[in-house]
């Protein structure tokens, strides 16, 4: 989905506010939730890629002003309604309050049919593919062109893996775009490197 | 409208704050027997104590001193950081450790979420997590880091690498001059996060 999650390239934002040495947490209950997500991956609840979707699937407004952990428990909670473990009016009685949760997701998809295998070298286009699901390709390289420079073991398909749809896993590809070819005319040249899935990817002429 | 009905409303109409809402699903999971507290602690301990960036420095400092080593960890970075009992979770499969040279730069980064090596460099700091970092630094590299205390010469190649899957990246910066011949365990105390990240050079 073309969220607001998305955020490679986008402008208007202000500068970052960078501290030496700043810390991962601020608060205990950070902590528990960045915990208890984690627990629950590894209870079997939910996986990672229908975690970060669920995240995704935040209310923009909602996505925006919340803090980081604020997402990781939005997408904690969320899942664990959606999944029936336990039914939202409980949670909203044990914690005295509303409890905003995601939206409901879209449906998924498997790999595409013709997925080709690269080397390194190999020029490749990401596919204009727009997904009403999860996806884990950047808005920014779609339809873009670029040089394969390593390759990783496979994985599962995220655009089948967060919505319990049936794929192989496969490969994921470290693809070299120069930001001129992202941004023409628009960025601060550097050589921007994207690991995607290869069936994101088509062979370039 | 009976007063029931009202009160009930009011109540929800208030925003649970974000304690009341983690202790809502911790007592919830534990009520039904899923031990969610035991989970918690044990997490939390691995945050907090031992998912530390002291562990990438330990890394770093090695391949300083031990060519060998070096030419292992930027082959197969997941073997390699096996071999210092360097944890990392199933599902990072691929570790790529980039090297900085005098006249490259490498900067980590996921604008999708917030993806790190969290075992090796540890968990991301806040500015890694927020909406500037991830928004700019692929399409502004050499302005972000330049606000960010880094100004590099004109010469430098900056290679920005986005964490969209589940390889992970770690920066393997280049070694200060006045530091060679130094001790391992005094390198591991000279390399930040910030520079396992690349927003800095030591």
């Amino acid at each position: 989905m073309d969220g607001m999650h998305d955020l490679g390239g986008k402008q208007g934002f202000g500068p970052v506010r960078y501290a030496l040495n700043a810390p991962a947490f601020h608060a205990d209950w950070e902590v528990r939730a960045n915990s208890l997500y984690a627990y629950a991956v590894r209870l079997g609840i939910f996986n990672m890629d229908e975690y970060r979707h669920a995240i995704e699937r935040m209310e923009p407004r909602h996505y925006l002003t919340a803090s980081y952990y604020e997402r990781s428990l939005t997408s904690l909670l969320t899942l664990c309604v959606e999944k029936g473990v336990v039914p939202r009016e409980e949670l909203e009685r044990r914690a005295q309050g509303a409890i905003p949760l995601a939206t409901p997701s879209a449906p998924g998809r498997t790999n595409v049919p013709a997925r080709e295998h690269f080397k390194v070298g190999d020029r490749v286009r990401v596919r204009s593919d727009y997904v009403p699901g999860h996806v884990r390709m950047p808005g920014y390289i779609r339809g873009k062109t670029g040089v394969v420079v390593s390759e990783s073991p496979a994985y599962p398909f995220p655009d089948a893996h967060a919505h319990g749809v049936e794929a192989q896993d496969e490969p994921t590809f470290d693809v070299r775009f120069r930001s001129e070819d992202l941004w023409p005319n628009s960025s601060d040249a550097a050589l921007v490197h994207v690991a995607v899935f290869q069936s994101y990817l088509e062979r370039a002429g | 409208m009976t007063t029931n009905l009202a009160t009930d409303s009011s109540v929800l109409q208030r925003s649970a704050s974000m304690p009341q809402r983690v202790d809502a699903i911790q007592s919830a999971l534990d009520e039904r027997g899923m031990h969610a507290t035991e989970g918690v602690e044990e997490l939390s301990h691995l945050a907090l104590d031992e998912w530390v960036p002291r562990n990438g420095a330990r890394v770093v400092a090695r391949a300083w001193i031990d060519p060998a080593f070096r030419e292992r960890l930027l082959a197969n970075g997941r073997a390699a950081v096996t071999e210092l009992g360097i944890p990392m979770p199933k599902h990072h499969r691929h570790l790529v450790v980039l090297e900085n040279t005098p006249t490259v730069q490498n900067v980590i980064c996921c604008t999708l979420c917030s993806c790190t090596a969290f075992t090796v460099i540890g968990l991301p700091p806040d500015w890694y997590k927020d909406l500037e970092y991830r928004a700019r630094v692929v399409r502004e590299s050499r302005t972000v880091l330049k606000e960010m205390g880094l100004d590099l010469a004109p010469e430098v190649e900056i290679r920005v690498w986005d964490t969209t899957a589940d390889t992970r990246y770690m920066v393997l910066p280049a070694q200060p001059p006045e530091t060679i011949g130094w001790p391992e365990e005094k390198l591991v105390d000279i390399v930040t996060r910030d520079s396992m990240i690349g927003v800095a050079r030591l």
